[in-house]
């Protein structure tokens, strides 16, 4: 346990009675409950907490909370630990465990601060400049500069935490629990509405928690957040969300939120995520998100101890840390004495206060000289002492207009730099949901102007994130805007009566955008602007000076504003120096676009639930828990889990799929073919839909009859094939591939409705509702035979392409007499409950003729003997039916179709398009890859002309030898002609032929 | 994350719609009258407007109806959503009537 040598004796929201261990780069501290890591470590005295990321300077806390850009450190180890966390926004836990980050080989010597010496190496755009040329080497830098440039680190195995996604409605959605927000949500719940106020802090009351000079209803700002928290805790339509960063504000009022529920328990609780993911759809928001102090930029303004005036007030008042023993405050702004004033009671001396106003005045003003602070009014910060902190300060006077100094600089010793440049309206969501901004003079900020949408995404900005700095006006306002968000969505109640509020005066503030110094910018020090990627003013100019123009442009190319703080402290000081360097203002610059996420969120709150199993679902058949325990390889096919092969012990694949393939042909080969999509079409005028969907004719297919279809797009082009059975009149069942169904249906929904909506026709998805067991073979007639005996199985009266009606083993089955394997095949379809019983009854009764279950890599073998394509893998989407040599199956006869028209169109008539063609290598054991590239002449290296691609190709046992498919140039003219596919290391003779191998004559069909 | 209004069943989240680009391209009721030029721009050429605009959506993830949409491709604002067969309405009438 050590002491914590800059804790104030009493004072700030912290539980003393509650002392917390923790560790930060090993080495152990205490603080408090209700403390955060920054503050925590303020008050062991550890200002130095990472070192920045060019120059690795050493860097201290130089905000409160979300704004932070130095104190960026990693949490926790193992697969829970998370990089790049602001260490102001941590809550302190029980053993906590976090490192800095940035840093090689520790904190205080490291060795890339080099860097800091070497810094005319590294300019502004000093990647383009650097690294465009050689372009071979880009690697090499990349390694190099990904090392050095680190930003913590990502766990390397998957996370552990579980996060949950949140679905909410409200009327009225309040983001930011301060005066403003608070006020607003009482207005509102009172009305009854449905409510949800979110505060990315662990405790409501944003700037209130911070100030002690301010009172309502003559109590302390904090009595009066914890009465309106009360109050609005006893409403039961409003949920109220602690520890819920809104950080995106989407179309149509459509805002997310990450709730931190357990990180701040630092361990796991059970039955509760980690983090919830708040998807909200708001009726109204009103965005009450504050304001963010701007740092001033002066010489070397990032040594540690080196604050913004707001947080240095903030550790002090809310979390009893004196982030100084000698405080000096440097500010253009009343504000900046209220933090002066918060050390003094608390009896820490101040080093004074530098002014850049030549005259300050007002209450706060007289309150500083009656503590006896120096004031030195009209003068500037000429440059910062000191090395791991802040030592002192150079200061001296400056000329009238404040370009530069009138006498000669003077050091003052400090240990806390407090700087307050005034504030920027917390413009973030309101941006985000593409509101207009405007640049006020007065407040020399951007505040916001214009909603983006007001009928669909009605919203306010209500204290300061609207431009408003004082608390009486905040809750005014909050009250006026928080009711009339209610009644919006019909609340008829009265407005309640706004509390009186003291608070001290805030008078005229004077901005200097960087103050000058006793030597030119970019001389003798840095001018830090952006914090996090260490971007200096002298960087900016240097981009002005070389002709960027677009605020855009200057930012990728100087990289300001692009750290995990998307420039929070840093965007309107840029902007400002860039606007003075191009001699225009501000508002003509403009400024960058803002997007989400506020703040950086974690991804695992993304993927909530929808990771692992859950990501996608997962399809299995009927028969998949036998498949399994009959040790069969999966593939996925589309959703489904298809089994690929079923190795015996000991087999390799080829060996496998080789068996398979023998007795599908010679004894009986048995194949789940549930997954085929299956489309049920009724309707009178069923039969003539399917006449415009497919290529070929349909009008007088018989009853109890199948055909094979090819489905086109109106470009002419394949999309889909299946097998169509005519079941009644009026009422077919389609298959389509295992992969294409739900586009099938798609496609002809999106027809019958907008095109053809005068067509009677239902079409409803079976694909489920089906266990289709496909048997082949030689010996698969009499294995059926043995099994059923309602349905004649001869030729003559049950030929091929027809389907019968009966009962296989007593189960209510449709037999279709198709095949895809070119063998003797029926396909035995039963009710999906049935489909495990059918199954084991076939293998049983078919052991005695050697049945065996054969995989996808044994169908695709199969059918590629035949020469039967796969749409997906002979086709790319632009292939026709001429292309595969499947003429036959264009109808010559019909007027239109889908894809009639499209297939004489000039170019898809060429005779030199790609076509389907076989191929048998030279060496007949030789399989090509598929993809392979074909070309005519071979060149010892690329480019070469390439002709077409191998789209298939196995070993087939059936044939002796290697079979292919390919798409080739012209191919239907090249059967005979000698080709080569180049492969690495050697090159593959082929020949072309026609894309059938077995069974010529196709006699095997009709066993 | 629009709010889409399904003229079946009434506004829900852009995550249950597909996009269907353009509204009221007919299918040519009689494809080989029409020329290469027209069949090509009856596949692929489409209004790229900025600004109010007739589009298709369909509620994939509900009741899997088509209709259409006069959405403002760049503001996102939503003037009206009508079945298909239904005439389109008057783009400057809608977005006249929410200026004035």
């Amino acid at each position: 346990m050590s002491r914590q040598p800059n804790r104030l004796p009493s004072g700030g929201r912290i539980d003393r009675a509650m002392p917390l261990g923790f560790r930060f780069d090993g080495r152990s501290y205490t603080g408090y409950a209700g403390d955060t890591l920054a503050s925590a470590l303020l008050a062991n005295d550890v200002h130095l907490v990472g070192r920045s990321f060019k120059y690795h300077r050493p860097r201290g806390i130089l905000g409160l909370g979300a704004e932070e850009p130095n104190a960026l450190i990693q949490l926790a180890r193992g697969n829970r630990s998370e990089p790049n966390l602001r260490a102001t926004q941590v809550e302190l836990f029980d053993g906590l465990d976090a490192d800095s980050q940035n840093r090689w080989p520790c904190l205080k010597y490291d060795v890339g601060a080099v860097n800091s010496a070497l810094h005319r190496l590294f300019p502004a755009g000093f990647y383009y400049k650097t690294f465009m040329w050689p372009a071979s080497l880009w690697m090499t830098y990349e390694e190099v500069i990904r090392n050095a440039a680190g930003l913590g680190k990502a766990p390397e195995g998957p996370d552990p935490d579980r996060y949950e996604h949140m679905h909410a409605h409200p009327d009225v959605l309040i983001v930011g629990a301060g005066p403003a927000g608070l006020a607003a949500a009482l207005a509102a719940g009172r009305t009854g509405a449905r409510v949800i106020l979110a505060d990315e802090q662990a405790e409501f009351g944003g700037s209130l928690l911070s100030d002690d000079d301010v009172f309502i209803n003559g109590k302390s700002g904090r009595d009066w957040v914890a009465e309106v928290v009360a109050e609005l805790a006893s409403m039961p339509a409003v949920t109220l969300l602690p520890r819920t960063c809104v950080h995106g504000y989407f179309d149509h009022n459509y805002l997310l939120a990450a709730e931190r529920v357990t990180d701040h328990i630092g361990a796991v609780v059970p039955n509760t995520p980690r983090q919830r993911l708040w998807k909200i759809r708001a009726r109204q928001v009103v965005l009450a998100t504050g304001t963010l102090e701007r740092p001033l930029v002066f010489r070397d303004n990032d040594r540690p101890g080196v604050m913004l005036s707001t947080a240095a007030r903030g550790y002090a008042v809310r979390y009893g840390v004196a982030a100084g023993r000698r405080p000096l405050v440097v500010t253009g702004h009343d504000d900046g004495y209220r933090t002066a004033l918060a050390y003094a009671a608390r009896g820490i001396q101040l080093a004074g206060i530098v002014d850049l106003r030549p005259d300050p005045s007002g209450a706060l003003v007289d309150a500083a000289r009656e503590k006896g602070i120096d004031i030195l009014a009209g003068h500037s910060v000429a440059g910062t002492h000191g090395g791991h902190r802040v030592e002192g300060v150079d200061v001296a006077e400056m000329n009238a207009d404040g370009t530069g100094l009138a006498k000669i600089t003077r050091r003052i010793d400090c240990d806390l730099v407090a700087m307050c440049g005034g504030f920027n309206p917390t413009v973030h969501l309101f941006s985000q949901s593409r509101g207009k901004l405007r640049w006020d003079a007065d407040m020399n900020a951007f505040v916001p102007a214009k909603v983006h949408d007001t009928t669909h995404a009605p919203q306010r900005s209500v204290g300061g994130c609207a431009g408003v700095m004082s608390v009486a006006q905040s809750i005014k306002d909050g009250i006026k805007e928080g009711l009339e968000a209610a009644r919006a969505t019909g609340s008829t109640a009265r407005q309640p009566a706004a509390p009186a509020v003291e608070e001290p005066g805030i008078g005229a503030h004077r901005t200097i955008w960087v103050l000058p110094s006793d030597k030119p910018v970019g001389h003798k020090g840095k001018h830090f602007v952006d914090f996090q990627n260490d971007v200096t003013a002298a960087d900016l100019n240097l981009a002005a000076r070389e002709g960027y123009r677009s605020i855009e442009h200057v930012k990728r190319y100087t990289t300001t504003g692009m750290g995990t703080d998307q420039g929070k402290t840093s965007n309107v000081n840029a902007l400002a120096i860039v606007a003075a360097t191009l001699g225009t203002d501000i508002p003509a610059v403009g400024t960058t676009t803002f997007r989400p996420p506020y703040t950086p969120t974690t991804i695992g709150a993304y993927g909530g639930r929808n990771i692992g199993a859950l990501f996608d679902p997962v399809r299995t058949t009927a028969v998949d828990s036998w498949h399994r325990a009959n040790g069969a390889q999966f593939e996925h096919v589309g959703q489904w889990m298809r089994p690929w092969y079923y190795p015996k012990a000991g087999e390799t694949m080829r060996q496998a799929v080789d068996r398979e393939c023998l007795a599908a042909r010679n004894a009986v080969g048995i194949l789940d073919a549930s997954t085929l999509g299956k489309i049920d079409v009724r309707g009178k005028d069923a039969a003539e839909f399917l006449n415009r969907v497919y290529s070929n004719a349909w009008m007088k297919l018989g009853i109890g009859k199948c055909r094979y279809g090819l489905m086109l797009n109106d470009a002419g082009f394949v999309m889909d094939d299946g097998v169509t059975t005519r079941l009644a009149d009026d009422h077919f069942h389609m298959t389509t591939t295992t992969g294409g169904a739900a586009g099938v249906l798609g496609h002809l929904e999106e027809h019958l409705q907008t095109e053809w909506p005068d067509l009677e026709v239902y079409l409803t998805s079976v694909t489920e509702q089906w266990s289709v067991a496909s048997i082949c073979g030689a010996k698969c007639r009499d294995l059926l035979a043995a099994l059923c005996d309602d349905i004649d199985l001869s030729n003559e009266a049950f030929p091929f392409m027809a389907m019968k009606e009966g009962t296989v083993a007593g189960i209510p089955a449709r037999v279709y007499r198709i095949s895809f394997t070119g063998e003797l095949s029926f396909e035995i379809n039963v009710p999906r409950r049935y489909g495990m019983a059918l199954w084991e009854v076939l293998m049983a009764a078919g052991e005695k003729h050697g049945i065996t279950p054969y995989g996808t890599e044994a169908m695709h073998v199969l059918r590629a003997e035949r020469g039967f394509i796969i749409v997906g893998q002979e086709t790319d989407g632009s292939v026709t039916p001429i292309d595969l040599g499947m003429d036959w199956i264009v109808s010559k006869q019909k007027v239109d179709f889908i894809g009639k028209r499209g297939l004489f169109r000039p170019d898809l008539m060429l005779p030199d398009r790609k076509q389907l063609v076989g191929l048998l290598t030279e060496d007949p054991s030789e399989v090509l890859p598929e993809g392979g590239q074909i070309v005519e002449d071979v060149k010892p290296a690329p480019p070469m002309t390439m002709l077409g691609h191998v789209t298939s190709s196995y070993y087939s046992v059936n044939c002796g030898r290697s079979i292919a498919m390919a798409l080739v140039k012209g191919g239907h003219a090249r059967k005979g002609d000698t080709l080569s596919v180049p492969l690495a290391g050697k090159t593959v003779k082929v020949t072309v032929t026609d894309p059938v191998f077995f069974d010529l004559e196709g006699s095997r069909r009709d066993g | 994350m629009q709010l889409i209004p399904c003229p079946w069943c009434g506004p829900r989240d852009d995550a249950e719609f597909h996009y269907g680009a353009e509204a009221h391209v007919a299918r040519p009721a009689v494809p080989s009258e029409r020329s290469d030029a027209e069949w090509e721009a009856y596949l692929y050429l489409r209004r790229n407007t900025k600004g109010p605009f007739a589009e298709r959506w369909l509620h994939t993830n509900g009741c899997r109806r088509w209709f259409n949409v006069i959405r403002d491709t760049y503001t996102h604002e939503i003037f009206a959503s009508y079945k298909p067969g239904e005439p389109m309405p008057d783009i400057d009438q809608l977005t006249a009537k929410k200026d004035a």
